[in-house]
């Protein structure tokens, strides 16, 4: 029997600005992981891998995350991805500063 | 220090240029991210975890006030107000855009600086002894030596793809504060019977797999540098292994070939290419050392200082904490620590790095120096303007007392900020620093080089701490493993592993238990923790690391 598919959201950094980005449902990015399109199956995945892949021109390094599901969102289950949803610890800078 | 000619300042503008139009085609889209990432390492631009980042060099870690100016407005123009220096002699910037990517490098190159070759599988920003120029146990100053090599290895036609990145260290003198035996190539400035020349080492470095370097030739009569280099690096152009990126380092070149058969490929090789450079780089060092010449040292009465010292229990701190002897006796070098407990190792805002500058140029012939060990240096102060400038140090939050000293930590990025590391390694020192400053036992310590790595990369260099701390990502948790011993100096040595690592909220507590073990058993307080663990091992050090395993086994 294979292994439990994770549920995964596709990640990458923007272009422009380095900032990590989410792919949402509607093929847009967005910088917040709670507005990620979930994914639950690995044919679908590899599908929006696709997808995050077929725009160089806004995005760089895209890839899969896996998330666990809390309260009806997505939230990072590595610490390195939690940590690309907020910033770095020493100063109050990247996402952690813009939410504030 | 060296001026910039028309040479190196059309050179620059031009290659400024190349990467501008180059950017403005990958956002164009013609070019593809495949097709960038290697144009932009090689003007030392990164992607990070959060953001790009874009690595400066600072030669041989020299600067003037006037760079340290541009360094604080990059920061505040395009950046968030700060840098990061690094045990590299580089300069991070941790925020900017892509697009403005391009001025910054313009803004640098205004002031003879720039981020060529700070990444990528080329020779790297040449390092050298911070002290350099000053230092009191100086035999030459090994920067005309640094920058010659910095000219030679910068756009070098040949050595553009070599097999893994290639780092060379300069040192001129025979207590090595520059880590040459961790370098590809390290080159120590000596004198044997009148004849000026330099001992070769090769094959060090740290990493995945740690390695002392090897003596290649004791002595390298100095007009033969740059052609016995070029044959050391085309041996290796040739010999390293591109098959395996781990492998691929001249360290395990040597270590596979053998120092013997790697000595005589070298000096086959440097017989062919010797007669090719016929003098001209000799006449191009002369030029060199001319720029280099001392400051004139101003002479005067040192009393003020010895005034301040006796009355003034902060600054005696300072003075015997913070300064260094010069080769002038009414000068000193000041180490302005960049690391007041509690704040992130090497980080200086745009505005401590103006308030440097400034003394610099008022107090220091407008020198400024960075150390591997990420503080800044002012290296040639008169002793009668040491208390005016440790009262401008404190107020811009500079005066901390505390070089080589249990706070003052080598920490990498970590990941902070490394899209590499696989833990955190900042915070490791934040608290650690904190924690010491809190029990008020910092000075009792004494003299201990704590070093922290956040992955096996070894940035932070941790294999050479006295002790080392390596942060894992072991089962998806950050995990910090500890070595006791290692040795960074001419002494060099790699750290020996004390057993199973520890999580991230149990790091400073072990090495609080280790330091209350080092207190327990040292002889007296001139016993410094690395001499203590020399003459204990690992035993009583691994029994306070693990007090459960003692308590099993009892």
């Amino acid at each position: 029997m294979s292994k439990p598919f994770t549920p995964k959201v596709v990640t990458a950094n923007a272009l422009l600005e380095g900032d990590v980005v989410y792919l949402m449902a509607n093929d847009q990015w967005s910088r917040h992981l709670d507005e990620a399109e979930v994914i639950e199956d690995a044919a679908h995945g590899d599908a929006r891998l696709l997808q995050g892949n077929s725009e160089p021109d806004l995005v760089v390094g895209v890839y899969l995350a896996d998330v666990k599901i809390e309260d009806g969102k997505p939230q990072p289950t590595h610490f390195r991805e939690e940590f690309r949803t907020r910033g770095p610890s020493n100063y109050n800078h990247g996402k952690q500063a813009e939410l504030v | 220090m060296y001026q910039y000619n028309d040479f190196d300042r059309d050179f620059l503008a031009e290659r400024n240029a190349q990467f501008r139009a180059q950017v403005e085609r990958r956002i164009d889209g013609s070019l593809t991210e495949d097709e960038f990432k290697p144009l932009r390492l090689m003007n030392g631009l990164y992607l990070q975890l959060h953001a790009y980042m874009l690595r400066v060099a600072i030669p041989y870690g020299t600067l003037n006030g006037g760079q340290m100016d541009v360094l604080a407005d990059i920061a505040d123009k395009w950046d968030k107000g700060y840098g990061h220096f690094t045990t590299r002699q580089n300069i991070q910037y941790n925020w900017p855009k892509l697009k403005d990517v391009p001025d910054m490098l313009d803004a640098l190159g205004e002031v003879g600086m720039h981020a060529i070759q700070t990444s990528g599988n080329t020779i790297r920003n040449v390092t050298a002894d911070h002290f350099a120029g000053a230092a009191k146990d100086e035999i030459a100053d090994p920067r005309p030596t640094a920058e010659l090599l910095r000219q030679w290895s910068t756009d070098h036609p040949e050595f553009q793809f070599l097999p893994r990145k290639f780092k060379l260290a300069v040192t001129g003198s025979e207590n090595d504060r520059a880590v040459i035996k961790a370098h590809d190539i390290g080159i120590r400035l000596l004198s044997r019977d009148g004849e000026e020349g330099y001992e070769i080492v090769v094959g060090g470095g740290l990493g995945r797999t740690p390695m002392i370097g090897k003596v290649l030739r004791d002595f390298l009569p100095k007009a033969d540098l740059l052609p016995y280099c070029e044959a050391i690096v085309s041996v290796y152009n040739l010999l390293g292994r591109r098959d395996n990126k781990y492998k691929a380092r001249i360290k395990i070149t040597v270590h596979e070939n053998g120092i013997e058969t790697i000595r005589d490929l070298v000096e086959e090789r440097f017989a062919l290419l010797k007669p090719q450079f016929g003098g001209v780089d000799q006449e191009m060092l002369k030029g060199i050392e001319a720029q280099f010449a001392l400051p004139e040292f101003t002479t005067g009465p040192t009393d003020s200082y010895t005034a301040a010292y006796d009355a003034d229990p902060v600054f005696r701190s300072w003075a015997d904490t913070n300064l260094t002897a010069h080769k002038n006796d009414d000068y000193s070098i000041v180490s302005i620590s960049i690391k007041k407990h509690g704040q992130t190792p090497g980080d200086a805002t745009s505005a401590q790095m103006r308030e440097m500058a400034a003394i610099a140029r008022e107090f220091g012939h407008d020198e400024l120096r960075i150390s591997h060990e990420q503080n800044v240096i002012l290296p040639h102060v008169h002793k009668s303007h040491l208390p005016a400038i440790h009262a401008r140090l404190k107020a811009a939050d500079l005066a901390t007392a505390n070089i080589g000293k249990i706070s003052d930590i080598i920490a990498c990025p970590g990941m902070d900020y490394c899209a590499l590391a696989t833990a955190r390694s900042i915070p490791v020192a934040q608290q650690i620093a904190i924690r010491f400053d809190e029990l008020k036992l910092e000075h009792d310590i004494g003299d201990l080089k704590i070093k922290i790595s956040g992955c096996i990369n070894a940035c932070g260099h941790h294999h050479v701490g006295h002790i080392g701390i390596l942060g894992l990502d072991r089962a998806g948790v950050e995990n910090y493993q500890i070595t006791l011993g290692g040795d960074h100096t001419e002494t060099a040595a790699v750290g020996e592993r004390a057993g199973p690592g520890f999580a991230y909220d149990e790091i400073v507590p072990a090495i609080e238990r280790l330091i209350g073990a080092y207190l327990e058993h040292r002889e007296n307080d001139t016993e410094r923790f690395i001499d203590a663990y020399r003459r204990l091992g690992l035993a009583p050090f691994k029994a306070a690391l693990y007090p459960e395993a003692k308590a099993n086994a009892a």
